[in-house]
């Protein structure tokens, strides 16, 4: 059995084809740049989560450093419990805020961490503690009406 | 009286039939994977088969991806600009394509230019009983003849569809970035930070296999069932062309449905 052209265009055609996956995982898709090789759990615990998904970006500084992984309900405390992976090159002092925000005025959600003072770090497993809610829209309107209608005078 | 009975005398033989045929087919399927050990030991013949219906689908997959990007980037940017995201078109092309139509277009491509030549081929073959004549010579004609057709067709599938998604990106960029001006950084940058390697590329992937096996089993099946006049090829290619069509629709419903439900 010997080489052939058609060997050849076989060759040319799994190439091609390979090189077009690559480069769909590469340039179209974020292999290189959001692939968390080693990556710590920690929990963070909500009174309300707005339209936060799972697969959000966490950002630090707007620097995407993890991603959430779960999003569950706590009916001891009746608050909504966010898990989510942080890659293991960014560690956080234990009086990190988390907050839920927004980016852009009709963007996704996402988890942003706040780093405090601290100088413990947070290990894996553990719960940050100071949260801050997503901020819900109807609710700021309502409030805004309602002080409007506290500040006019009763006629 | 006798009009409605022979009414339900058809009725009830088209509906046995069909199921026969599909048993017939399940079996066959199962022939196709018992004796592609041996059809794969001899390599060259599915690379003869990559040949025929890879390479040779090549120029119009890669026309046709280049095509539908374009009118992607055409119309997405139409549409996107009306709400002031004009940069997000590069999400938009490349997200509608690795999820859905690099692999459900690619394939119909496949269905009709591949698959059709696939079930003409191994139907004259069965009309010239070329097919009786390896069974007499002792040569399985499933393994000779049917395994390396299906896997060709198997291994094809993945790389066209990613050819064809990777040439409609580079189509959605030719028209946004260069045609109409959106900023190039914004068009890559929102579209890595959009598409997921493992939710959204690898599922495309997963997707064209899935199909890539359907069309072939398909082809082969109608090809090898078919009834061996110029008549019943002619009719089996149409056939081969129908279902597979709705076989990769229906497919591509099912595979969504299990992939992307109620995320993001």
């Amino acid at each position: 059995m010997s080489r052939t052209t058609l060997d050849l265009w076989v060759g040319f055609f799994v190439v091609i084809g390979m090189a077009a996956l690559l480069f769909l995982s590469l340039k179209v898709g974020n292999l290189a740049s959001a692939n968390f090789s080693e990556s710590y759990v920690l929990k963070a615990q909500f009174d309300n989560i707005g339209g936060l998904k799972v697969r959000a970006p966490v950002k630090s500084a707007g620097v995407v450093v993890g991603r959430v992984t779960n999003i569950g309900f706590d009916t001891g405390s009746y608050r909504a419990e966010v898990t989510f992976v942080v890659d293991t090159r960014f560690q956080f002092p234990r009086d990190t805020i988390a907050t839920i925000l927004t980016s852009g005025l009709l963007g996704e959600q996402y988890l942003g961490l706040e780093p405090g003072g601290d100088v413990e770090m947070l290990k894996s497993g553990e719960a940050v503690q100071i949260t801050q809610s997503a901020v819900v829209l109807e609710k700021l309107i309502g409030q805004f009406l309602f002080n409007k209608a506290a500040e006019a005078p009763a006629n | 009286m006798n009009g409605l009975l022979s009414v339900v005398r058809r009725l009830g033989r088209a509906v046995i039939d069909g199921v026969w045929r599909l048993g017939f087919a399940t079996r066959f399927f199962g022939l196709l994977l018992l004796y592609s050990g041996q059809s794969l030991r001899r390599v060259h013949l599915t690379i003869r088969e990559v040949y025929f219906s890879g390479v040779l689908s090549l120029l119009i997959i890669i026309v046709s991806g280049l095509f539908v990007g374009m009118v992607l980037g055409l119309q997405g940017y139409e549409t996107l600009q009306r709400f002031g995201s004009g940069d997000a078109l590069g999400v938009l092309v490349a997200l509608s394509l690795t999820r859905e139509l690099g692999p459900v277009v690619a394939a119909l491509l496949f269905a009709s230019r591949a698959g059709s030549a696939v079930t003409a081929e191994i139907g004259l073959m069965k009309a010239t009983e070329q097919l009786k004549a390896m069974d007499m010579m002792a040569v399985n004609p499933i393994a000779r003849v049917v395994a390396p057709r299906f896997w060709g067709g198997v291994i094809s599938m993945p790389l066209l569809a990613a050819l064809f998604s990777a040439m409609g990106v580079f189509g959605g960029w030719l028209i946004g970035v260069v045609l109409i001006g959106v900023d190039e950084g914004a068009f890559w940058s929102q579209m890595q930070a959009a598409v997921d390697f493992r939710f959204d590329v690898v599922n495309g992937v997963i997707k064209s296999v899935v199909f890539g096996a359907a069309v072939a089993l398909i082809a082969v099946f109608e090809g090898y069932d078919c009834t061996p006049t110029a008549e019943g090829v002619s009719r089996a290619i149409t056939r081969t062309v129908v279902s597979s069509a709705l076989a990769i629709l229906a497919l591509d419903f099912v595979l969504t449905s299990f992939m992307f439900r109620g995320q993001s």
